[in-house]
């Protein structure tokens, strides 16, 4: 009898406790350095990574408008922290719990909630496009943020922003990587996560039952973005450097290949994908062109052979949602 | 040149460059437009046939091939590449949803720039592309100068525009291709061979997109494995800027985008390559559809 119970719970929450597992896992490995720093390293950059993922698919895969742009708001996010923590807060690894991680965290906020805010007045203009058209456009937007950082002579210009504080620890990064799965599971599972899930179904018959799209992809659109510069933030203070051609529509392209990876529209598939991705290259390393080479190939096999949704449905892992229009 | 110029003939100057930029421009716009009227694909990695078809011209030319022959044979090469792209990449997504064509374009575009990248005879580096054709000064007034480069861009580019446009006007061919464009289903009803005429839509644009390729090395003879990004992008914006889907559209696109762009380095060379996107942007929010286009309502 009890036994069946605690069978029904794991399998009911076999995804959280699979998460809860991992995580404990990843504070074994950095308290006791079982691992070199090197791993770990690469693991808290795939724990962004998954951060990014899963904004991009709650845009892409769950409200299926298909935007481009996205390591363009990672970089708002990234520069206007690494801005306040390295010139205006002067902050230091070292420092104290209230003086150093607090104020760190108040400056990924407000790079987060510039973006969200930017992402606002964007996406008022330009999520009356549809398809190709908002792709483009929110390429466009890409390539623009990139010209101004180069422009910005105060903020390194072209020679990249260096020297920012390294604040990101494996515990802030694991306690916003709760928080945004947490929160975007949560938010998909809402009544306007429905919503934002018939616009993906069919944004007409949406619309004619009463949901205004507009402001349903606007709210999908201002999260997202919101956990993207959360995200870049987060990375830039492991990296220590940003520079503008970390965030060209290249990087925009790689996080959507980890969100077709993963799967339109899955948090469990973002989560593998975003540190499977990650990892993946690294272990490639012995060959450059090899590395460079097996990326676009990837993208190009999921895509048009889909070898996860063989697995899922096979052994119905985990669910995605039909992408497309 | 002179220090002292009066405007206007910095004016001339700089529509001359534009126009001659812009002949590249429309050349690649046209492949876009050509592949986005049937198939309703944005073809990402149409770029990389420019920057293929370069590499193609560059060793023939060092192998001592004349320019002609290797103008042809890159352009055979461009239209070679874009009918395996296609047969390869895009045909097996012909009934899925289009966002994953897009997606897949985009990873073939990545997959051709790293490959030629790892391939061991063309490598990350630079390459020059050698002086096949001497250049010369005609000098229209004291200080207006046109190069015979810029003049061959300029012939060559109108030329094979002309011949496009007699193809898609007057042969079968284009009969059929703008019928396929018009409404797939239909053209298929009547018998028009639908898989042969997207085939020979990828060639024309190739070819294009070759001819394009030797013009730019002639031009600006630096070779890379990405060279083919931006004036693909450029080229891109500029089939969206003349209506993406018309052929007229994406000639005078092309052409307005070059000289756009010299006009915009000239004035401030840093903003110039935000200028493209935020144009990109202003076009898309105003005419979606562009100069040419046509107006689709949504129909349920």
């Amino acid at each position: 009898m009890d036994s069946t119970l605690n069978y029904q719970f794991l399998a009911k929450y076999k995804w959280p406790v699979s998460a809860f597992i991992l995580t404990l896992i990843l504070i074994f490995l950095d308290r006791f350095q079982v691992v070199s720093p090197y791993i770990m390293f690469v693991l808290m950059v795939g724990l962004c990574n998954v951060i990014l993922t899963l904004s991009l698919n709650l845009i892409t895969g769950i409200t299926g408008q298909f935007s481009l742009g996205h390591a363009g708001f990672m970089a708002v996010g990234a520069y206007i922290s690494a801005y306040l923590t390295k010139v205006v807060f002067h902050l230091k690894p070292g420092a104290g719990f209230f003086s150093g991680t607090v104020l760190f965290i108040l400056s990924l906020l407000i790079g987060a909630l510039v973006a969200a805010v930017i992402a606002y007045f964007l996406g008022l203009i330009i999520l009356r496009l549809t398809g190709d058209y908002l792709c483009i456009a929110t390429l466009g937007f890409n390539q623009i943020v990139v010209v101004v950082l180069n422009n910005m002579d105060f903020i390194g210009g072209p020679r990249g922003f260096y020297g920012i504080p390294k604040l990101s620890n494996l515990w802030t990064l694991l306690f916003l990587a709760w928080i945004s799965v947490v929160f975007i599971s949560r938010y998909i599972h809402s009544s306007r996560g429905r919503n934002c899930e018939a616009i993906l179904g069919d944004e007409i018959a949406a619309e004619s039952l009463g949901i205004d799209s507009l402001k349903v992809k606007l709210h999908a659109l201002v999260i997202g973005c919101f956990f993207a510069a959360l995200a870049g933030g987060m990375l830039v203070h492991l990296i220590q450097l940003a520079h503008p051609t970390q965030y060209t529509f290249i990087k925009s392209i790689e996080i959507l290949l980890m969100v077709v990876v993963g799967g339109m529209g899955s948090i469990v598939g973002s989560v593998i994908a975003g540190i499977g991705l990650t990892v993946l290259p690294e272990i490639l390393r012995f060959s450059q062109d090899l590395r460079l080479i097996l990326y676009p190939l990837l993208l190009i096999v999921f895509i048009s052979r889909d070898p996860l949704k063989y697995l899922q449905r096979r052994f119905s892992l985990w669910r995605t949602r039909a992408g497309g229009e | 040149m002179r220090m002292v110029l009066c405007h206007m003939e910095l004016v001339i100057i700089q529509l001359i460059n534009g126009i001659q930029l812009g002949a590249i421009y429309a050349l690649m716009a046209l492949g876009y437009t050509m592949v986005y009227g049937i198939l309703k694909l944005i073809n990402f990695a149409h770029g990389d046939l420019l920057m293929i078809s370069a590499y193609v011209a560059y060793f023939l030319v060092n192998l001592h091939v004349p320019l002609p022959l290797a103008f042809v044979a890159s352009m055979a090469t461009g239209a070679l590449g874009a009918i395996i792209m296609d047969k390869v990449a895009y045909k097996p997504l012909r009934s899925q949803p289009r966002l994953k064509a897009l997606i897949t374009a985009m990873g073939v575009s990545l997959l051709l720039e790293n490959g030629c990248r790892a391939l061991p005879f063309i490598g990350p580096s630079f390459r020059r592309f050698p002086d096949v054709i001497n250049v010369k000064n005609f000098s229209l007034t004291e200080n207006i100068i046109i190069t015979n480069i810029q003049i061959i861009n300029l012939v060559m580019a109108i030329s094979l525009m002309l011949m496009l446009w007699f193809i898609i006007k007057k042969t079968k061919l284009g009969i059929a291709m703008r019928a396929v464009s018009l409404d797939p289903k239909g053209a298929k009803l009547m018998g028009v061979n639908v898989e042969r005429v997207i085939s020979a839509t990828f060639a024309l644009g190739g070819a294009l997109a070759g001819a394009a390729g030797v013009l730019t090395a002639i031009t600006y003879p630096r070779l890379s494995p990405y060279m083919g990004i931006m004036p693909g992008l450029k080229a891109f914006i500029a089939a969206v800027f003349g209506g993406i889907g018309s052929i007229p559209g994406a000639m005078v696109g092309g052409m307005l985008m070059g000289i756009i762009e010299t006009a915009a380095t000239a004035v401030n060379s840093q903003m110039a390559e935000g200028v493209f996107f935020l144009l990109l942007l202003v076009v898309l929010l105003i005419r979606p559809f562009g100069l040419f286009g046509k107006t689709t309502r949504e129909k349920v």
